[in-house]
């Protein structure tokens, strides 16, 4: 196994330790229930709304796990270690990355699913939801980290994770329930994944440099 | 990402600073500190709290850029306040999985034996959060002793350690100088290290 299949080997088995991605998971699912109770049991309206509600369920979802993704390795020591056996921040940022979105993005997709049920989506509509949750989920999972890496040590880093997020994962969200337009839906796709893009191959040199950073 | 690839027991032992000027929050700690170690050699780094023994250490270990002057080290093992092992892990698992990073051929045997060497046999089955204080400290020793690395980096290896650890820690240092390591070694208390030079601060 090379060195980086370790690490996000590590990685994957902490985000699943302790029941880890269950949380997030249900947070999505609680939040796409919520939303019929307070729009009312309207079919029609639910089916409209529903896409989008599933989009703003996933990306206050995926604000949850954001403290711990690099916080608890940073005080214990881990990065540091790593650094000494010559591994760039860079590199364990991209790890993490990856790992985070193998543990993350499957369970949303399949809860998106359920919730897809409980707002009485169409099956296009599911359809497209799906495959933009596909192409969107990585740049969540890149910004996770970034995000994480930015806020660990610091006081209240839950408030201030959300406050940096969310502004960030706003283009997501707007292409992404762009995508669910079945006339015009196409561009809002490839938009969404040249922004999912451009977080992947921004974020590890942003949070490697945190992290380097917090080191000294 | 450069994962190590050098080989793990060894190329010459060597640790160099020239000139090492080293800050820690706009201060200077140390400035203008040379000093080389060969093979089998050692040194002590003194002084009193805050006064940078820390920081030399992690200038030496390649995670402190120094404010001035140079660094030439051999491949490290940092053993530092920290332990980033994982709680939720067996002993002998969270160390092999350093092990495995470090490059050594058969990491488990390789663990097997620092545990053997640090007197925590017993407890490689044990998950590390349920260790004490001075067997965590043992368990990062481990660490160092598997690394097979030609340059240990202690950071107050004695704290927490009860007197019979003490001695293992002595031996332990005597068994790697002997096979030609360095050992730069950080304390306030007292570590027997025979013919190490002091730095002090």
């Amino acid at each position: 196994m090379s060195a980086l299949a370790r690490l996000i080997a590590r990685d994957l088995r902490l985000a699943w330790s302790g029941g880890g991605m269950v949380n997030p998971v249900a947070f999505f699912l609680l939040v796409a229930i919520l939303f019929p109770f307070a729009i009312g049991p309207d079919a029609v309206l639910l089916a409209r709304v529903g896409g989008g509600v599933i989009w703003t369920a996933a990306l206050l979802a995926a604000l949850l796990p954001v403290e711990r993704l690099i916080g608890p390795d940073a005080e214990a020591g881990v990065f540091d270690q790593l650094s000494v056996r010559g591994f760039s921040m860079s590199g364990v940022a991209t790890a993490r990355m990856l790992a985070h979105w193998l543990a993350f993005a499957p369970p949303l997709m399949l809860a998106a699913v359920v919730a897809a049920g409980l707002l009485g989506l169409p099956g296009a509509t599911l359809g497209r939801v799906e495959l933009g949750l596909l192409i969107g989920t990585p740049g969540l999972a890149a910004l996770a980290v970034a995000t994480s890496a930015l806020i660990a040590g610091l006081r209240g880093a839950g408030a201030l994770a959300g406050l940096l997020m969310l502004p960030l994962a706003v283009p997501l969200l707007i292409f992404g329930g762009g995508a669910l337009d079945p006339a015009a839906g196409a561009g809002a796709l490839k938009l969404l994944g040249a922004v999912s893009l451009v977080l992947v191959a921004g974020a590890p040199f942003v949070a490697g440099a945190a992290m380097r950073v917090a080191m000294e | 990402m450069a994962p190590p690839d050098q080989p793990p027991d060894h190329p010459p032992a060597h640790l160099a600073f020239r000139d090492v000027t080293g800050v820690r929050g706009g201060r200077d700690l140390f400035t203008g500190l040379t000093f080389t170690l060969a093979a089998g050699e050692a040194a002590l780094v003194t002084g009193p709290n805050g006064a940078g023994k820390s920081s030399l250490l992690r200038i030496a270990a390649g995670l402190l850029a120094p404010a001035a002057g140079a660094v030439d080290a051999a491949r490290c093992a940092l053993m530092a306040e920290a332990t980033a092992l994982d709680g939720g892990l067996r002993l002998s698992a969270a160390l092999a999985f350093w092990a495995a990073l470090d490059g050594v051929p058969e990491p488990a045997a390789r663990v097997a034996e620092a545990l053997a060497a640090t007197g925590l046999t017993a407890f490689a089955g044990v998950p590390v959060r349920l260790l004490s204080t001075g067997q965590r400290r043992r368990a990062v020793l481990a660490r160092v002793v598997a690394s097979g690395a030609p340059l240990w980096l202690l950071d107050e290896p004695a704290n927490g350690l009860d007197t019979a650890s003490l001695a293992l820690l002595e031996e332990l240092l005597a068994a790697h100088r002997a096979r030609g390591g360095i050992a730069l070694v950080a304390t306030h208390s007292a570590i027997r290290l025979p013919d190490a030079r002091t730095i002090a601060l």
